[in-house]
């Protein structure tokens, strides 16, 4: 997904440390490398991805970003990526909190599950929705965890961290999110990319 | 040609002071190469062998005339291409395969030194081979590599020598030796003591060997390097040459015989004071303990590029003991990548073909060498 690559590119600065988490075959990793003068490192969990990964000369380690994430001391990144997914976790929250202990900054994407075809597939069918970005059936996805742009937002507040930026991507065109369009781009937004930080502890 | 003429040597004529408080002088460190150092001098891997291994890394062992160790992996358009690097192996100090060693004659008593010879660690190992950066006039290498006993020493190089290598390629190894792993070394090391013959190390001088103790050690040994599931697999329950159970102790099982033969061949390739010094020097390997328990320090220096390897099935020196050395340099923010190859063939995947081993082998070298 190209136009993903961009807006995240775009959100990250010149001259910075950056982890890809679930790097998959490494293709953000060398857009990211390509397009901006960053030091970025991966982590995946697929033996298969790591290899293809080494094979375009990426500085990735295999592991499961659940438990592996604890290595990273404080603050060892300027940006820690979650590309689509934080729902295929067991424990979103720990994950969330992972990223930005480990990051000083981090960019999630989700899936965005309140897309009106995904409501209309549910409505209509009756059935859990299997789409062009949700392909798997409910009893074989590795997306345990879907969530809504609106349940992003709303789950900042309830474990405390900022959204720095909120982003759309609707048809490949990107747009802010706000609070008063929030219910648009919850019903539009095929994916939402969040710039999130932890709040200032002192 | 005798053996003498078949083993390069170079005498360093640095003293070196060991580990254990002794200092060593003009004394032999035996080496091969293999492809050649460009104008720039800037292609050479240093390679670190194993416990029971040699410099002769590919090729025929001129000594024992059968391939090299690693002939699958180090040669023309293999993981380590020798069309593009030049590949420097030497005999670890303590070995018996031309450098300065136990079967080496001590000068003051004109007697072979057996167990006079003095106890020699990893460290004291990296330090002589050093030397050999000097001698080809190598100013910084593009890689130190290395399996098992050769990862340690990988990593004890890049801590000592933090800016003469590129990259770094620790495989199957640890950073600081189990008790798992001494408990092993020992068994063998009494297996040798075991046998009569051995005299205390004085073997040389009575004219025996204590060929029955050092083949013991390594069928010992040999089953560590495997796993149960490959081992099931490759012997089972098969019976040698007999259609049934003799109901005697002479090798009825395959896996019997094959140990057997294992040991049997090995004595007649390797010292066995070579063994116990070998084996004491990767028992005292622990960087954790020399770095006052935190291994980082041990790499805090370095901006070599890392590629840590290990095996499902090793439980030798098992993944999580790998993983503690990614940590370690994760935990400084070090350049390091890790996988873990899938393979049923224990310890001993590192000396074998694993495709999947050799295909990231070959492409972290090769992607590491076209970015210098």
């Amino acid at each position: 997904m190209k136009s993903e690559y961009k807006i995240i590119t775009d959100l990250i600065e010149e001259n910075t440390r950056v982890l890809d988490v679930g790097c998959n075959d490494g293709t953000l990793m060398e857009f990211l490398k390509k397009n901006k003068d960053v030091d970025i490192r991966g982590i995946e969990i697929s033996k298969e991805k790591v290899q293809i990964c080494v094979s375009k000369g990426l500085t990735v380690i295999e592991g499961n970003a659940e438990f592996d994430l604890k290595q990273f001391p404080n603050d060892s990144f300027d940006y820690v990526i979650l590309g689509q997914t934080l729902q295929a976790f067991i424990n979103p929250e720990i994950v969330i909190k992972e990223l930005l202990r480990v990051g000083k900054k981090a960019i999630v994407t989700i899936p965005n599950f309140g897309h009106w075809k995904v409501r209309l597939n549910l409505l209509i069918k009756g059935t859990m929705p299997v789409t062009k970005t949700l392909p798997n059936n409910w009893y074989n996805t590795p997306n345990i965890h879907m969530c809504t742009i609106k349940d992003f937002v709303k789950f900042s507040r309830t474990i405390d961290f900022k959204i720095f930026k909120s982003l759309a991507l609707i048809n490949k065109n990107v747009s802010y999110i706000n609070d008063s369009n929030l219910f648009f781009k919850n019903l539009f937004a095929e994916l939402g990319i969040f710039l999130i930080e932890k709040y200032n502890e002192n | 040609m005798n053996i003498k003429e078949k083993i390069k040597t170079i005498v360093i004529d640095k003293p070196l002071k060991l580990d254990c408080g002794q200092t060593i002088n003009k004394f032999p460190l035996a080496y091969e190469t293999y492809g050649s150092l460009n104008e720039n001098k800037d292609n050479a891997i240093l390679v670190f062998h194993a416990l029971t291994g040699d410099q002769f890394v590919t090729g025929l062992n001129p000594i024992t005339n059968k391939d090299g160790w690693w002939s699958f992996a180090v040669g023309p358009n293999k993981s380590i291409d020798t069309n593009k690097y030049f590949v420097i192996c030497s005999n670890v100090l303590g070995g018996c395969m031309g450098s300065f060693g136990p079967s080496h004659e001590n000068p003051e008593t004109k007697k072979t030194y057996g167990t006079d010879f003095p106890v020699i660690t990893i460290n004291d190992m990296v330090n002589a081979q050093i030397n050999l950066l000097d001698h080809f006039g190598i100013k910084k290498l593009f890689s130190v590599v290395g399996g098992s006993m050769g990862g340690m020493q990988v990593l004890q190089f890049v801590s000592n020598f933090p800016d003469k290598t590129k990259t770094a390629v620790p495989i199957a190894c640890t950073s600081s030796h189990s008790a798992q792993n001494i408990a092993l070394n020992e068994l063998g090391r009494q297996a040798i003591a075991a046998d009569h013959n051995w005299m205390n190390g004085n073997y040389t001088s009575k004219n025996t060997v204590p060929d029955k103790g050092l083949a013991v050690a390594r069928m010992a040994a040999h089953i560590t390097y495997l796993s149960k599931k490959g081992l099931q697999e490759k012997f089972g329950r098969k019976l040698q040459e007999r259609d049934d159970l003799k109901f005697g102790f002479d090798a009825d099982f395959q896996i019997e015989s094959y140990l057997r033969y294992q040991g049997s061949v090995f004595v007649d390739r390797f010292d066995a004071n070579s063994y116990l010094y070998i084996t004491r020097a990767m028992d005292y390997f622990d960087l954790v303990k020399q770095f006052n328990g935190n291994l980082s320090n041990a790499f805090k220096n370095t901006k070599a590029k890392f590629f840590v390897m290990s095996f499902t099935s090793d439980w030798l020196y098992p993944t999580q003991e790998n993983k503690d050395i990614v940590i370690a340099l994760n935990a400084i923010g070090a350049d390091v990548g890790f996988v873990e190859i899938e393979s049923d063939k224990g310890h001993d995947s590192f000396l074998l073909e694993v495709p999947d081993f050799l295909k990231a082998f070959k492409n972290f070298l090769d992607q590491a060498y076209s970015e210098k």
